[in-house]
């Protein structure tokens, strides 16, 4: 009897092999699968810092996924309604909708922190400036796609957040007021808006966002992962031409690592999801439980918290300045703030990459910079006072003022030597 | 090969030297010119394709229609109040206020804190409103309701009284996403985020009550 079983295991084993062999003749299934997962070789000296650009996936399929099923009971045409029949007449409804709207704040938290990881070991460094720029782009997308998205429910939150938003693109010099009822394509926010915004949300947008981020996947597994002492394992190689210094990505990082995180993060997540989805306001925020009202402006305007950051330095510029009116720069601003860190391959003139082996000055320029970030965030949540603005401009002085003087401040700085091998904790 | 591409060179116009041929017989130089014409071909083809693509962004006819002129009686305002926000032309907020006789005694005293008093960006309203009450007749303003900054829908407070966000307020508008402040005349003040004094549209009086908004000529 047990022979025989053995001998039926053998035969279904024997069945699949030539099943992928099949493949393989026909598509790169085994190939692709080693040169990006079993035989993808990233430093064994990973820690937690390197977790964040897994679970942005995990959390990209959990919006694409979320998204998909809200489209099917969403309608742009009667949209405040139909948020409201998601929420209480489909079956579930209510979780898909929480679970999209804690996705676009988990969305923001993994990516602010994997960026960060990225500021600390210097991974935009050499050879990795595509890949860094790719992020950037990645950022970007994922900036006007949540904006979007913001729009859909059309809660009069949505309508005037995007209001100013749209507003920002009228204070462009000449063809502003055009270009403005181009993008809106009415005179107003109006269903015309809402319809096109909602088809760059649900196809335009993440599709542009799933080709960047298959593309920088493809940058990443061509220079090779970076790691917590900024040094390259491909210098020392054994005899098969294998990093000494590198372990297969699966099955040591897949399931030793990135698993038990993600089962982690889910908890988290989900935690938020059942019992804070509106996280006081800071996710869903109140006004938007009122129908979009073109003639009521919500008495304080405040963006999701994920752009507060960018807000408070929007409206730090409050002086004109070559015979253009304060707007414009704000917008300048803003969008200088957003684009910022694409610049910094060429900005970190280090001789080294990771903070470890960085010099004083730039473990405090990185703390500053940070604090202020966290800063500028809270001042874009409350309403403008003297106070705030000032505070605003110190910010938004200090932010820029971490990228323009970078050159300097890494060059000047004493470094520590760098070990010729990863080190490991 | 090299002898046939020479010829039908010369025929589009280009004079193949011998140092244009390459040692393999390729003549780079109508190579280039080739590679050149395409591009720039298919450079104004994706142009023009992308013409409709653009274009459709604009208002539709639909919008445009919704934002014809529409005709209003104010026969019910009384001094001090203001009518609207309404949704009006093209949707906007529009503001029609009437103005007591203290207020427009105001309008032309307190003008020192006005950051364009005298209407000299003649963007922001039709020259008939180019006066210190920006109106056709100094009682009745009309003023389109976004505030000249990041469009948000200032408030009217129309008694001269203290205002939590000034103690010596004469009436006019307060926006309160960013603070901007306008007097009973759309003028904004000085120093403040919004660059420009509140719109007026264009419109016109069909009788001493009835108000067409949108335009400022016209049969209908």
């Amino acid at each position: 009897m047990a022979e025989d079983a053995q001998a039926q295991k053998g035969k279904l084993a024997k069945g699949w092999l030539n099943f992928i062999d099949w493949v393989d003749e026909r598509f790169p299934l085994t190939e692709t699968f080693e040169f990006h997962m079993s035989k993808y070789y990233a430093p064994k000296n990973f820690n937690f810092w390197y977790l964040f650009g897994v679970l942005s996936m995990v959390v990209l399929v959990i919006q694409l996924l979320t998204g998909i099923w809200l489209t099917m009971s969403y309608s742009p045409s009667d949209a405040f309604a139909s948020v409201e029949y998601i929420m209480r007449d489909v079956e579930y409804g209510w979780l898909l909708r929480y679970l999209h709207s804690t996705g676009a704040s988990a969305f923001f938290v993994v990516v602010y922190l994997h960026m960060f990881r990225g500021l600390m070991y210097g991974s935009y460094r050499k050879p990795r400036e595509l890949l860094w720029l790719v992020g950037m782009a990645i950022f970007a997308v994922l900036i006007i796609e949540g904006f979007a998205g913001y729009l859909l429910p059309w809660g009069n939150m949505s309508y005037w957040a995007g209001q100013v938003i749209v507003s920002l693109v009228g204070a462009i010099p000449f063809i502003g007021p055009d270009l403005m009822e181009w993008v809106r394509g009415d005179f107003l926010m109006s269903d015309i808006t809402l319809n096109r915004f909602f088809a760059l949300h649900v196809i335009a947008l993440p599709l542009v966002l799933v080709m960047l981020v298959f593309v920088h996947i493809v940058a990443l597994h061509h220079v090779g992962s970076s790691n917590p002492d900024g040094i390259e394992i491909k210098k020392h190689k054994d005899a098969n031409g294998i990093p000494l210094d590198g372990i297969p990505f699966h099955p040591y990082y897949t399931i030793g690592h990135d698993v038990p995180a993600i089962v982690i993060f889910l908890f988290v997540f989900c935690v938020v999801v059942f019992y804070a989805p509106e996280m006081g306001g800071y996710f869903i925020e109140k006004p938007n439980f009122e129908v979009a009202n073109p003639l009521k402006t919500p008495e304080h305007i405040a963006p999701v918290w994920y752009y507060t950051p960018f807000y408070a330095m929007l409206r730090a510029a409050t002086y004109p300045l070559f015979g253009v009116p304060a707007k414009f720069w704000g917008f300048v601003v803003m969008a200088g703030a957003i684009v910022m860190p694409a610049a910094l391959p060429w900005l970190d003139r280090s001789p080294v990459k990771s903070m470890r082996y960085k010099g004083l000055l730039s473990k405090i320029t990185l703390a500053l910079f940070i604090v202020t970030f966290v800063i500028l965030g809270y001042l874009g949540t409350i309403a403008p006072s003297p106070v705030s603005t000032l505070a605003a401009q110190i910010g938004t002085a200090i932010y820029f003022g971490y990228f323009v003087l970078m050159p300097w401040y890494t060059r000047i700085e004493k470094t520590k030597p760098v070990p010729d091998r990863v080190t490991m904790p | 090969m090299s002898s046939s591409n020479s010829d039908s060179g010369a025929a589009v116009g280009v004079e193949p030297g011998p140092a244009s041929i390459d040692k393999t017989g390729f003549n780079k130089q109508r190579r280039y010119f080739l590679i050149g014409a395409t591009s720039a071909v298919a450079g104004i083809g994706a142009v023009g394709a992308a013409v409709p693509f653009v274009a459709s962004w604009f208002p539709s006819a639909k919008a445009r229609a919704l934002g014809a002129p529409i005709t209003l009686d104010i026969s019910r305002l009384r001094p001090g109040e203001m009518l609207g926000p309404i949704e009006a032309w093209r949707g906007q907020p529009i503001f029609i206020v009437s103005r007591s006789a203290d207020a427009l005694e105001i309008l032309e005293k307190d003008i020192d804190d006005l950051a364009d008093p005298d209407s000299d960006n003649t963007d922001q309203q039709p020259d008939y409103a180019r006066n210190s009450w920006r109106s056709k007749r100094p009682e009745i303003g009309i003023y389109v309701g976004i505030c000249t900054h990041l469009g948000c829908s200032p408030k009217y407070y129309g008694e001269i009284q203290p205002e939590p966000f000034d103690a010596d307020w004469q009436g006019g508008f307060f926006c309160p996403c960013h603070g901007s402040r306008f007097d009973m005349a759309g003028r904004v003040a000085k120093n403040l985020p919004a660059p420009d004094n509140l719109l007026v549209p264009p419109y016109r009086f069909v009788s001493d009550s009835v108000i067409v908004i949108g335009e400022d000529v016209g049969t209908a």
